[in-house]
């Protein structure tokens, strides 16, 4: 039994989200190799070989490879798949973009981000918004897995797996990168932070979203959004957590003015500590909320950031 | 330009989902059901497209059980041209349905595919790229907006640092993200001509599809419930409790 990875990483570095899919595959026995698809990637190749556990690095270089593009990805992985029983990515955005692809080259159904390895073939995962949890046992001969990470914890480091390149075999593609648009932040990644601050529809405006950025300083924590702030214009999209969004469980979750629909819910509610501020006493937040203030957020927030700054944060 | 639109029948989306006791799904019967919201907004683009002139012809198709039909209708009363239904009682998975999609696909001469990125049940996220796949087609997921440029498709998509845009030969799948447009509602007018549109029907046997399931659901369960924890008198109280108590700041 061998499980091929694919790494999650920008070409310069290798990202969290790979050692937590490494901890996943590892829980389906059998050796677990990773693959770096990229443009550029000898430093990623060489922080994936130190991972833990980890038998092979294969690194396949090439410029279509650089943004990831869908095709390109498809054609290497399913190129490499003859030596594999199973393929877990990341579910970001990223692999979310191709897998599809590849479980379709190979006729076989993908089991969509994985919150539990129960053995080689079966898995559970959300539906309905995290509202219901699905255990399932796949007899494709293989297995098209993506994850999500939160559920996992990061496999360490110390590992001295061996490394080779790789020919992707990419021919000509139907489509092309054209530009991209990211969003400029010295905050730690939304999905990757210890602390999360968001805010909701009661924030008021994005104007009003200053009011957290002092307490998110102070944390050292990443912001986010509930789709109502989000659909309002107050944040950018990709502030965005809920099933639709993103999938966040960090150490404190303070959500700010968010009332708790059932798809913020969703990708939040695995957060070890959820903190919760909204004048609404009755808001679905506070029955999944450790602590609850009701207040109104205009008077509290500014009272949270001279209590963390007397608290020495 | 032919544009199909497939679309889904799910639990409406201000329905929470009830976990059956015999652990065998979801309670389904005497509840709500509407079009994936996805899948709503993949109809409106398509609509755009005709009212811009870009669209000669707007399709949609839903593979499910009879009641489909009504979501199909909804299609039609927003404004797209015809129905194709692929009837089946079976709760399929997105692989059969992809290899449903890209024979109606094929056999309708669609150039352009435009769908929601998930549906909101099974949250698999999966149909869309599995039949751009057996299409051989490219793909925009998640698009925030798209523009037809001549011979070309510009799809900007919303990836999880932003934005990116990129650039795709038709014919192209395209997967709705929740901004790329908002859908109008059917006026009555629209409601009562929708009645009137044609709807083809078909079963996946007709389309020569072997749906064989590959995933067998073991059991269903409610997830792990949350307790409410305490309400605090003010920030003070709060920052003591996040240090001393959860240690967590």
């Amino acid at each position: 039994m061998a499980v091929l990875v694919i790494a999650e990483h920008d070409n310069a570095s290798l990202k969290d989200a790979t050692h937590k899919t490494v901890t996943a595959a590892a829980k389906m026995g059998g050796d677990v190799d990773i693959l770096v698809a990229g443009k550029g990637i000898k430093d990623v190749v060489a922080a994936a070989a130190k991972i833990d556990g980890v038998r092979a690095v294969l690194g396949v270089d090439h410029a279509s490879l650089e943004r990831q593009l869908a095709e390109a990805m498809e054609t290497v992985v399913t190129g490499l798949m003859g030596s594999y029983d199973a393929v877990l990515a990341p579910d970001t955005t990223t692999h979310k973009n191709y897998m599809p692809r590849v479980a379709a080259k190979l006729d076989v159904q993908q089991i969509s981000s994985v919150t539990g390895v129960e053995s080689a073939d079966t898995f559970v995962r959300p539906i309905y918004a995290g509202n219901a949890m699905a255990t399932v046992q796949s007899s494709d001969s293989k297995k098209v897995v993506t994850v999500r990470t939160t559920a996992f914890a990061a496999a360490g480091e110390g590992g001295s797996a061996s490394t080779s390149d790789k020919d992707g075999g990419i021919g000509a593609l139907k489509s092309e990168f054209v530009g991209e648009e990211l969003t400029k932040s010295d905050r730690p990644e939304l999905t990757a932070a210890k602390v999360v601050v968001s805010g909701g529809r009661g924030m008021g405006s994005g104007e009003n979203f200053k009011l957290l950025e002092g307490i998110a300083d102070k944390l050292g924590a990443a912001m986010g959004a509930s789709r109502a702030a989000v659909d309002a214009g107050f944040v950018p999209n990709d502030w965005q957590v809920g099933q639709t969004g993103k999938s966040v469980a960090p150490e404190l979750y303070i959500a700010v003015g968010i009332s708790g629909a059932i798809q913020h819910l969703a990708g939040m509610k695995d957060s070890k500590v959820i903190a919760a501020i909204n004048k609404d006493e009755d808001a679905p937040i506070f029955q999944v909320a450790d602590y609850g203030l009701v207040a109104d957020l205009f008077k509290a927030l500014p009272e949270l950031e001279a209590e963390l700054e007397k608290a020495g944060l | 330009m032919k544009v199909l639109v497939p679309v889904k029948r799910v639990l409406d989306y201000n329905v929470k989902a009830r976990v059956k006791s015999d652990q065998s799904g979801v309670d389904l019967s005497n509840v709500k059901m509407s079009m994936n919201p996805f899948d709503e907004i993949a109809v409106e683009e398509a609509v755009r497209l005709q009212e811009g002139g870009t669209a000669t012809e707007t399709i949609v198709v839903s593979v499910g059980p009879a009641k489909a039909q009504e979501t199909i209708r909804t299609a039609l009363a927003m404004g797209m041209d015809r129905g194709v239904h692929v009837q089946t009682d079976e709760d399929l998975e997105p692989l059969a349905i992809a290899k449903i999609l890209k024979e109606v696909a094929t056999s309708e001469g669609a150039e352009l595919i435009v769908m929601g990125k998930q549906a909101i049940d099974n949250d698999y996220g999966a149909t869309g790229g599995m039949l751009a796949a057996l299409l051989d087609w490219p793909i925009g997921s998640a698009a925030n907006s798209m523009s037809l440029d001549g011979g070309a498709l510009t799809v900007v998509k919303e990836v999880d640092g932003g934005l990116q845009t990129v650039k795709l030969q038709m014919p192209a799948l395209v997967t709705a993200d929740l901004r790329l447009n908002e859908p109008r509602y059917a006026s009555l007018p629209n409601i009562m001509k929708a009645k009137k549109k044609p709807i083809d029907a078909k079963t996946p046997a007709d389309l020569g599809v072997d749906t064989t399931p590959r995933l067998k659901t073991l059991k269903v369960t409610e997830p792990a419930a949350r307790e409410a924890g305490i309400k605090v008198e003010d920030a003070a109280a709060l920052v003591d409790k996040l240090k001393n108590e959860a240690g967590v700041i």
